[in-house]
């Protein structure tokens, strides 16, 4: 199951992409493709006349939980849920994703 | 220290008017990201985890109080009112918007700064020394050089797309606190046997995937001679240097590959046909650009060292902190001081924008408006008389400025790590907090010692040269880390070998332990770990580590 | 097209012979290294214009003899991030005394071309996008420069020490 992620070109704010062009910095509005549909996201989310919203868009892999969507790499976590040490720990660019998004575990 | 004139200035505003234009053309779609990217990179801006990153050079490590404080400004209007300062002397903002960025270059530049070649496959930040001009076993003051190479190196038309990055180290002291030999070119101060000054030149350092030391090339090359030499060791590096591999397109797997007599033979075959008058260093221009570096006016009246020994027997901890965190200053009286940004628990090497004000403020109150930026992510007041001292720990032990660990097992050594970096393998900065938290109760009693924590292969926290290295990798998506030893930067410098198979992260703490116990065991007298693991080697570490698995 | 030097556009009139072409009696022509190599008693004979296209890989010692008998030197940057094509324009201008047209080609884009002038090239290949996104201004946006180049512009330090004199 994946979702389609990039950094925002004007501020470099992480965000998900939610179809039709649209994209989110709350990954629970990310629009999720099953296993076998991945690509066609990619390639949808890569449409559109330059300069596209989104930097680098990639693939990443996530589960549902519930309502949440949850990246499966602690990487992609820290992007959705913001560094987990130092003044900004937990912080996300808008605040769109609050610890229900997965990063629960800080210490390690 | 360096001001600009109106050349400098000129080119910095043309800067940044060329940035804004590429911004603007980028954000209207003139511009692809593949088009972009290497531009943006060589003014210092990078994509990260989170946001835009933005590397502010700090040209050799000086800054003025002025330009401290307009760093602190742009933290805090910018950014998130914190940054990071480097080991490469720079400072990192972690927060930045790219449709800010042509406004903060220009702020910047309002104050004689920049973020040019901060990145990119060309010349980055050269430095020094951050005791340079203040250390007593100085030959002479390195910065003038750091200067004059900066500039050469700057916009250079003929080495702005090299195979990859290239860094220059410079050191003129007996004690080599630049870490030159892990550089792409190094270059030690010498002085022949008519008592001329030149350089003995290194080439072929550098850490990541392949670690290695640079050598020696030539053992002196005049001072007039530094940029036609300079260019034929680009030269060739831009000739051969591989392009087609980004992980061995750095000059030191050249040199590898050719061997250093080779490469050597190389650099002086392309010299001896270069027409080198036509850009010699002449004696006299050194000495204009020598001339914005001479010393501050020093205090002559002498210090009441009866009192400052009374204060340090009623102080402890004050006595604690002079003993650590100064070092001796070549002019009578006074100190070199370092202030430490590895306060235990915290990011090593963040400062606040609040931090940054003081400092600022201590700079023009008892160091000439003067700080400098020590490679291991601490700040120095290079010029601080001695009776001033006691007064200026009171201000910074107040600001949470005043831990008495320079060189001790918590002054770690951490790049930003997972939680920031999006070349990152592992997170690096709660690894380096939680060995701080543990081991800073015993570090007087360990003595010196550098732990350097990296949380990838690309090495920016030096971990191959840590008397302990830590490398952060993945696992299986599990968060462990490789154990290096024996490792040091310097004179001595040493590439620190592996230790045995990665840690899990929660293992960290009991593995250094582990190992500092050994050491605390074997030392004889007052060696520090490096001497020690050369003298016994690597059984009995690797048998704590690893005997009760 | 071709964009020169002082920023007007301009027509490429040379005819670039591949190497399985016979080499033609008249009009300006260029030859590939490899074709130099082999033909160069042929081409010898010819009294029209000669250009010489070198790949980015052949070093200019290689033709330091023969710089005189080219009008025209074109030279490679098969990507932009590719920089060696610098070096090779700096040592023909400099150490060779090239003194015919130096000519960029390949992945030519409007930033590198403040750098390529510096190192001696007087034309460009480019596409529509040079008139669209008008990048002859890319000549115009620095008068400062630090180093010595091909281009002769005043440099930094010696700009410096004549304001002693």
């Amino acid at each position: 199951m994946q979702i389609v992620t990039g950094n925002r070109l004007r501020d470099g704010a992480v965000i998900y992409f939610a179809g039709a062009g649209d994209w989110t910095p709350a990954i629970d509005k990310a629009l999720v493709a099953e296993d076998g549909h991945a690509d066609a996201l990619l390639a949808e989310a890569q449409v559109g006349a330059p300069p596209l919203p989104v930097v680098g868009p990639v693939l990443i892999e996530v589960r549902r939980e519930g309502d949440h969507v949850r990246p499966v790499t602690l990487r992609e976590r820290i992007r959705a849920s913001g560094p987990t040490t130092g003044p900004m720990t937990g912080h996300t660019a808008l605040d769109a994703n609050p610890a229900a998004s997965g990063v629960d575990d800080y210490s390690i | 220290m360096y001001r600009y004139d109106e050349f400098d200035h000129r080119f910095v505003d043309e800067r940044v008017a060329q940035y804004r234009d590429q911004v603007r053309r980028r954000l209207a779609g003139q511009l692809s990201e593949d088009e972009f990217r290497p531009l943006r990179l060589m003014n210092g801006l990078y994509l990260q985890l989170h946001a835009y990153m933005l590397r502010i050079a700090i040209p050799y490590g000086m800054l003025s109080s002025k330009q401290l404080r307009k760093l602190a400004h742009i933290t805090r209007h910018y950014d998130r009112g914190y940054g990071h300062f480097t080991t490469r002397q720079n400072l990192q903002l972690h927060w930045i918007k790219l449709e800010d960025t042509p406004d903060i270059l220009a702020e910047l530049a309002s104050v004689e700064m920049h973020a040019i070649q901060t990145s990119g496959n060309s010349f980055r930040n050269t430095t020094t020394d951050a005791f340079a001009g203040a250390a007593a076993d100085e030959i002479e003051d390195p910065r003038p050089y750091a200067e004059i190479v900066r500039q050469w190196a700057t916009l250079h038309p003929e080495f702005s797309f090299l195979p990859r990055k290239f860094k220059i180290a410079i050191s003129a002291s007996a004690e080599d606190r630049a870490a030159v030999k892990m550089h792409d070119l190094g270059l030690y101060l010498r002085k022949n046997e008519k008592g001329e000054i030149g350089f003995e030149v290194l080439v072929g350092g550098g850490l990541g995937r392949t670690p290695l030391l640079a050598q020696t090339i030539k053992p002196f090359v005049a001072r007039r001679d530094l940029f036609s030499y300079l260019e034929a060791v680009l030269r060739v590096y831009n000739r051969y240097g591989r392009r087609d591999n980004l992980y061995k397109s750095r000059i030191k797997i050249l040199v590898q590959s050719l061997g250093a007599a080779k490469f050597a033979e190389e650099v002086e075959a392309e010299w001896q046909a270069t027409d080198r008058e036509a850009v010699a260093l002449p004696d006299n221009y050194v000495a204009e650009i020598a001339s914005a570096f001479e010393a501050p006016r020093f205090d002559a009246t002498p210090v009441d060292e009866r009192a400052l020994e009374r204060t340090i027997t009623a102080n402890p901890a004050f006595a604690r902190w002079m003993k650590h965190n100064t070092a001796a200053h070549k002019a009578p009286g006074y100190a070199i001081v370092t202030i430490s940004l590895k306060p235990v628990g915290q990011t090593p090497g963040d400062c606040s924008a609040e931090q940054m004000e003081l400092v600022a403020g201590l700079a023009d109150e008892l160091s000439f408006g003067e700080i400098r930026v020590a490679y291991e992510q601490n700040l120095v007041l290079p010029h601080v008389r001695r009776d001033q001292l006691f007064a200026l720990w009171q201000k910074l032990d107040a600001a949470g400025l005043g831990s008495s660990n320079i060189g001790l097992v918590s002054d770690i050594i951490c790049c930003p790590g997972m939680d920031y970096c999006s070349l990152a393998t592992a997170r690096s900065i709660p690894v380096a907090q939680r060995l701080a938290q543990h081991l800073s109760e015993r570090e007087d009693a360990i003595g010196r010692f550098n732990i350097k924590i990296s949380g990838c292969i690309n090495a920016c926290g030096h971990h191959h040269l840590g008397h302990i290295g830590l490398l952060g990798v993945d696992k299986n998506g599990e968060e462990v880390y490789q154990i290096t030893l024996g490792g040091d930067a310097g004179d001595n410098a040493a590439i620190g070998q592996i230790a045995g198979p990665a840690v899990k992260s929660d293992e960290v703490t009991g593995a250094i332990d582990k190992l500092i116990a050994v050491y605390e065991k074997l030392r004889q007298g007052e060696e520090r770990f490096p001497d020690t693991y050369r003298r016994v080697g690597q059984a009995p570490f690797k048998e704590a580590l690893y005997a009760a698995r | 097209m071709l964009l020169v030097e002082d920023g007007r556009l301009s027509v490429d009139d040379w005819r670039h012979l591949g190497d399985d072409e016979p080499i033609p009696a008249n009009g300006a022509i260029t030859v590939s290294f490899a074709r130099w190599q082999t033909d160069e008693a042929v081409l010898h004979l010819r009294t029209d214009k000669l250009g010489l296209r070198l790949p980015n890989t052949i070093a200019p010692q290689e033709i330091a003899e023969d710089v005189s008998r080219f009008s025209l030197i074109i030279l490679n940057f098969p990507k932009f991030t590719d920089g060696r094509a610098y070096s090779q324009a700096r040592l023909l201008r400099t150490r060779f005394g090239y003194k015919g047209e130096l000519r960029a080609d390949g992945n030519v884009l409007r930033d590198q071309l403040m750098f390529m002038r510096r190192c001696g090239f007087n034309s460009f290949v480019v596409g529509e996008r040079a008139i669209k996104e008008d990048w002859a201004k890319a000549f115009g946006e620095f008068d400062v420069f630090y180093q010595l180049a091909p281009d002769h512009r005043p440099w930094v330090m010696r700009q410096r020490l004549s304001k002693h004199r």
